[in-house]
């Protein structure tokens, strides 16, 4: 079985597992609990917050855990919304191709009044930072794009971006959570303000994830209640899910330099491969990617047909189609880069991990242009290309 | 749980006439790429009675599924049987499909149902619109 569908969600580590169930074992505690079982708990969290600090440099005091990627974006967007509305700031730039996490919380914000500017992410699924700074004016008070699309992997101009808000006092957020413990984050370093990330997307557990907020930056509460988290986040924390995350994000930094090297060679191997295929794309900029993503749109197929028969042969990935995502319109990364329908439909992503070996590869594509080909034998659509009876547009 | 029924995956995997007819009596073609979904049917007609049929699909699993089962299912029956296959017929053959997928039923149903009109249509000696 070949796994390419590290973007959805990666398998733990056995460190990470390890760590979660000693955890579990040895310090279940309240951390809110005055007594030793509770204080030895509040030890684990407090380790784990300076430590997932360290990774991204920063200061303990500035992570918040919270149930993952989905809420970090929920409560970072919705901290600085209302920040904005204090001073009668009520304008938010985005982009077209975030997270629904994202994109959802900005529809919400519309409909209480803010307004929304979605930047176009252009053909090569990049933002340009000049764009950035154009659409900023003086009722702006976020700019939030995401570090690496989780669809196409393209890497944003996240410095140029931060440092662009910083120069006209907006405040800046990422959603990382396809970045995290695989590329070099630094808040510092790339003008973050707010950022988000997920630990299952690293080898860590599901249910957990941070939220960095520069000190000084207010966050909303989602969730009222006790006053954990520093009265920023109520429920008592999940300790072992912490402690496995950090685990989980301290050996993928550790590993990273490594990772990448070796990710960017099969990845680039994959690319050439998949390239060889008649009418095929790759979709997002070829350098400025992830190491781990391959995302193809093959003409006159369907992605879900794809996946079902990759699947049989013992390889599991995902694709940008309607018919995967239960609606009518295929993916709107593929849209927002200007794939029309017909053949966003046709998308392939493989999002390899450390475990992927040169022999997958080449497994891989011989097994997708085998597939692509027997599927396009029966297309209706494919036939009318092929007799010139419609235009091919890859 | 499975996404499909073992019976939409066989269909799926081991899709039944699949193909072309060249002097086809009747062909159909439904839906759009847009959203994602083709189907073609070619019919053999001959006294009445469907003697062959091919399709050709662009689409998902159950659509590919749904195309293959509809043609075992009017293949040696006369047009007026096939005429009145319904969608629930096909998806029940398949031993059911998901609800948002219920739609592909739907698109076998109409590609039949418009190679039928086909036939007719070039019996009766008008112009198909498929050759204009």
């Amino acid at each position: 079985m070949i796994y390419a569908d590290n973007a959805a969600t990666t398998k733990m580590s056995e460190a990470a597992i390890h760590t979660m169930i000693t955890t579990a074992q040895e310090t279940w505690g309240n951390p809110s609990s005055l007594y030793q079982t509770g204080q030895k708990a509040k030890e684990v969290l407090e380790e784990a917050r300076s430590r997932v600090a360290e990774a991204i440099g920063a200061e303990p005091r500035e992570i918040l855990f919270t149930s993952g990627g989905s809420e970090a974006d929920n409560q970072a967007i919705r901290s600085a919304a209302e920040l904005g509305k204090k001073r009668g700031k009520t304008h938010i730039i985005s982009t077209a191709f975030e997270h629904h996490a994202v994109l959802h919380t900005l529809k919400k914000l519309e409909s209480e009044g803010y307004t929304v500017t979605l930047l176009p992410v252009h053909e090569n699924g990049l933002v340009v930072p000049e764009e950035v700074a154009a659409a900023i004016t003086d009722e702006t008070c976020l700019v939030t794009v995401m570090f690496a699309n989780n669809e196409i992997g393209t890497i944003q101009p996240i410095r140029e971006i931060g440092a662009i808000c910083r120069e006209k006092g907006v405040l800046f957020h990422t959603d990382a959570v396809q970045a995290i413990g695989h590329v070099p984050v630094d808040v510092v370093l790339d003008n973050i303000d707010l950022l988000s990330a997920s630990a299952h997307k690293f080898h860590g557990p599901k249910g957990i994830g941070f939220l960095y907020a520069r000190k000084g930056i207010r966050l909303t509460n989602l969730i009222e209640g006790g006053a954990q988290e520093r009265g920023r986040r109520a429920g008592t924390e999940n300790v072992p899910g912490i402690a496995a995350m950090t685990t989980a994000l301290t050996d993928a930094c550790k590993a990273m330099e490594a990772n990448a090297e070796k990710l960017t060679v099969l990845r680039d191997k994959l690319i050439a491969g998949l390239s060889e295929i008649p009418h095929s794309a790759l979709n997002g900029d070829a350098a400025k990617r992830l190491p781990s993503n391959v995302n193809f749109c093959f003409e006159g197929i369907e992605g879900e047909s794809l996946l079902l028969l990759l699947d049989d042969r013992g390889i599991q990935a995902s694709s940008g189609s309607a018919c995967t995502s239960g609606s009518l319109d295929p993916s709107h990364v593929l849209l927002a880069i200007g794939r029309v329908h017909d053949v966003a439909h046709g998308s392939l992503r493989l999002s390899i991990g450390e475990d992927t070996s040169e022999d997958d590869v080449a497994y891989i594509i011989k097994s997708v242009k085998e597939v692509v080909e027997y599927l396009r034998g029966f297309s209706p659509v494919w036939r009318d290309l092929c007799a010139g009876k419609a235009s091919f547009i890859l | 749980m499975a996404l499909y029924s073992e019976k939409v995956m066989d269909h799926f995997r081991n899709p039944r006439n699949v193909g072309v007819i060249e002097d086809a009596d009747g062909v159909g073609e439904v839906g759009n790429a847009k959203c994602g979904d083709i189907m073609k049917m070619y019919l053999k007609i001959d006294n009445d009675t469907i003697t062959d049929v091919k399709f050709e699909t662009f689409g998902c699993g159950s659509a590919i599924a749904s195309s293959s089962m509809a043609t075992e299912l009017i293949k040696g029956k006369p047009v007026s049987e096939a005429m009145a296959l319904t969608n629930k017929a096909v998806a029940e053959a398949l031993d059911g499909l998901p609800d948002y997928k219920m739609h592909c039923s739907v698109l076998a149903e109409e590609a039949i149902r418009s190679a039928l009109k086909d036939y007719e249509r070039k019996k009766r000696g008008e112009d198909s619109p498929e050759e204009d």
